[in-house]
């Protein structure tokens, strides 16, 4: 089946381009093709995982050469690895739950087929993406994602929100583009290839200078900060909560943001011959962690809660790859890379969970705002049970899947004291909103009655995928459990595979710490022996901060957004004034030079055509009076000449005369003789008249 | 020689005088036999005195008094012809072609 795996992606290609160009106008067929192409991807890719354990870790690669160049080769192909296999089972299941769940959310909606044609379309990216054998087709299908996320979170575009929020979705993650762009230059230009096995190969040669190493490794990695939202570019991600809330579920949550820290999992071995690259991506990681987490205490949106823990939860597994990738190249060993991946698995199951059963409560409440909902867990409790189960795991409570890969990401900061501490606080913080969400939602009293009555649980194809994404969130972490010797760790590792051993005294910190932050919610939100209004007014200024979100879009619009726009107002004044004065001036130039050509023409080659005219015409005047209509004249005239031919030939004979004297003599005689015509005109009309008279 | 040459000479003077200056076309015709005339006596005398043994001088003026005579009477047709068309003879009648 390994050998068909090129076909995974393809199915959801297949399903869009059948529900776009065929199925759009039967909503219901087309809802059901795409999921049973996505449930089709979905056996194979458990077949294909199956097939890589047995495997025992053999890569299977298979391309096809699409650009071949003599010393520069593009490919297209696939290479499945453990990590892979993983990828593509975690992929297609939320994929597949969320569009079951779609059935039930987006029912009535106008545009139903389309938004299966486009959770397909995202699937076939993504999907494509996680098989890539190269760093020129993950770019590809890394574009691809970027466009169908742009196209699902504008979903509802009639929104100005939802169009603002896309756009600024799509432009946010080009500028981490731009910089996994110049990667791929730096990659191409140094190491010729860009195929992943032959690029690590190389890299761990040592033919490559380090600073190029450090310099490629942290422009792939401004690749992952724009897709995964780590700071400073995490600003886009909880304005795409604008989108539909499955979309946020699939692309938002579990899939599309983990694209990021799949790239740099699958790019470990470049990041380990750097350890200054690596120690970026750590800190990268830990400040986006802490600040997501803190700007999660106070939010009051619950899907804007959720995509702060997603970026602060991405901030976790990134930092864990970064400081595995230090420790790698310091020669120490280190769970960081399991760690970081194994939270990437598990995390995307509960995540997928907490945002269904958002949507879920969204769908019955109609509105985002948890203080305004409460005691929903008396109305939902297949939502509310999920949630919380959900709740639990993402808090790292034994012995959920959180708990085991999360642990593991402790342990690989346990040696970094500043990371450690990091580390802890943010449990500590993830623990404390999680529950805040869950006692102000599903607890307590409701506090909008009119929402609380119209509250009603969620049609079964909506909780089917929530129980089963809760039973994963159980049990998903499982595989990963200190105690079994064959475990993820052993099928997924960088290097040589790290065996993990239970460590009791981290699991108790981090029990306590998490355990402690779910108390302290109860304490603030269910006994309200502490009240958070108190707490607020006594750290204003903290909990301003936080609820404005460390002020980074105001900060963006300042010294980003306004420079940007005066010098596009600039530039524009530019181009009106300038380029279009050029244009215009080239215009009035020309009227004016061919003002002057017409004056030319009008005056001087017309002048000449009529001056010549005029001159024939004056001369002719003159002329026409030899033609005086008498024979008696004509016969004088001839007589004339004949006798001034006949001086001439004499006065020539007699000696070598000068003829163009006599010729002009001539010319003047003929002149004066018509001049006499003219003045003896009248004569004999009076002569006539005399005559008559006698 | 030169006496028949000059009294040539002085016969078609008086006839280009006449035939410029009458403005009676019959008078002009008749000029105009006179400088026939003129010529007559000039292919005579040349006849007579510089090829003595041809007659062609001799039959050039027969042939022209023949010609003459023959152009006397078209000329005659159009002077009848003005006459009907303008009820005189004058030149200053034929100017039609005036500028």
């Amino acid at each position: 089946m390994t050998e068909f795996s090129f076909l995974i992606p393809l199915l959801p290609l297949f399903s869009f381009v059948m529900i776009i160009f065929f199925l759009r106008w039967k909503e219901m067929l087309s809802a059901v093709f795409s999921i049973v192409m996505i449930l089709a991807a979905w056996v194979m890719s458990i077949i294909v995982l199956i097939e890589t354990i047995a495997r025992h870790g053999d890569n299977y690669e298979a391309f096809y050469k699409f650009v071949d160049l003599p010393n520069f080769v593009l490919e297209i192909g696939v290479l499945i690895d453990p990590l892979t296999a993983i990828m593509l089972v975690v992929v297609t299941t939320v994929g597949a739950c969320v569009e079951i769940y779609s059935v039930g959310y987006m029912h009535n909606d106008p545009r139903f087929s389309r938004f299966f044609a486009y959770l397909s379309l995202f699937l076939f990216s993504m999907l494509g993406l996680v098989v890539a054998n190269n760093f020129f087709m993950i770019f590809i299908f890394w574009e691809l994602v970027g466009l169908t996320s742009y196209l699902l979170i504008g979903f509802w575009f009639e929104k100005k929100s939802a169009a603002d929020a896309c756009k600024k979705a799509f432009i946010t993650t080009r500028m981490g583009d731009l910089g996994f762009l110049v990667g791929l230059f730096i990659i191409g230009i140094y190491f010729g290839t860009f195929n992943y096995l032959r690029v690590f190969d190389i890299a761990g040669s040592g033919m490559i200078p380090a600073g190029i190493l450090t310099a490629a490794a942290i422009f792939v990695f401004c690749g992952a900060v724009g897709k995964s939202a780590q700071w400073p570019l995490h600003v886009w991600l909880p304005d795409a909560m604008e989108g539909p809330t499955p979309v946020s579920a699939l692309i938002h949550a579990a899939t599309m943001v983990a694209a990021g820290v799949y790239l740099v999992a699958r790019s470990m071995p470049l990041f380990v011959t750097s350890g200054d690259a690596s120690m970026v991506v750590a800190i990268i990681g830990l400040i986006t962690s802490f600040i997501a987490a803190s700007i999660g205490l106070v939010q009051n949106d619950i899907k804007r809660v959720l995509a702060y823990s997603t970026v602060s939860q991405l901030g976790y597994m990134i930092m864990a790859l970064g400081l595995y990738g230090y420790d790698h190249f310091h020669g120490q060993h280190s769970p960081g890379f399991y760690a970081g991946t194994f939270h990437l698995y598990t995390h995307a199951f509960f995540k997928g969970l907490l945002f269904l059963g958002a949507g879920s409560v969204i769908h019955a409440v109609h509105t985002n705002d948890i203080q305004e909902m409460g005691g929903l867990g008396r109305k939902m409790k297949k939502t509310a049970l999920t949630f919380m189960i959900a709740s639990l795991s993402i808090a790292g409570i034994f012995p959920l899947s959180g708990f085991w890969s999360k642990d593991e990401i402790v342990a690989a900061a346990s040696h970094h004291p500043v990371f450690f501490i990091g580390t802890l606080t943010i449990a500590f913080m993830t623990a404390f909103y999680m529950w805040r969400l869950c006692f102000l939602t599903f607890f307590g009293e409701p506090r909008d009655q009119h929402r609380y009555d119209h509250a009603h649980e969620s049609p079964n194809n909506m909780t089917y995928p929530l129980i089963f994404l809760a039973v994963l969130s159980v049990c998903a972490g499982w595989v990963g459990v200190p105690y079994l010797s064959h475990g993820f760790a052993s099928f997924v590792f960088h290097d040589e595979a790290y065996h993990p051993h239970p460590n009791y005294l981290l699991w108790a910190v981090s029990t306590i710490v998490g355990g402690g932050g779910i108390i302290l919610a109860y304490l603030m939100y269910y006994k309200k022996s502490i009240s958070a209004d108190a707490m607020a007014n006594r750290f204003k200024r903290i909990y301003k901060l936080l609820y404005n979100k460390w002020y980074f879009d105001e900060i963006y619009q300042k010294i980003l957004i306004d420079p940007v726009m005066s010098i596009a107002s600039f530039m524009w004044k530019f181009d009106a004034n300038v380029i279009d004065g050029a244009v215009n001036g080239t215009g009035w130039l020309t009227i004016k030079w061919s003002d002057i050509k017409e004056w030319f023409d009008t005056w001087i080659v017309d002048g000449a055509v009529n001056g010549t005219g005029w001159i024939v015409r004056q001369g002719a005047n003159i002329l026409r009076f030899l033609q005086t209509g008498s024979m008696q004249f004509y016969a004088l005239f001839i007589a004339a000449l004949v006798v001034l031919f006949g001086i001439y030939r004499f006065e020539t004979s007699m000696m070598e005369g000068d003829e163009p004297i006599f010729t002009i003599g001539f010319i003047i005689a003929v002149v004066l003789l018509a001049v006499a015509a003219k003045l003896l005109q009248g004569r004999p009309q009076t002569d006539r008249q005399a005559e008559s008279e006698e | 020689m030169l006496f028949y040459l000059s009294l040539a000479a002085v016969l078609f003077a008086v006839g280009l005088f006449g035939v410029l200056t009458r403005r009676n076309t019959i008078g002009i015709l008749m000029s105009l036999e006179l400088m026939f005339n003129a010529a007559n006596i000039n292919f005579v005398a040349f006849n007579k005195y510089v090829w003595a043994d041809g007659l062609i001088g001799q039959m050039f003026a027969v042939f022209i008094v023949v010609v003459a005579a023959a152009e006397a009477v078209v000329g005659l047709a159009i002077v009848l012809l003005l006459y009907r068309n303008w009820q005189g003879i004058d030149t200053d009648h034929v100017s039609v072609m005036k500028w």
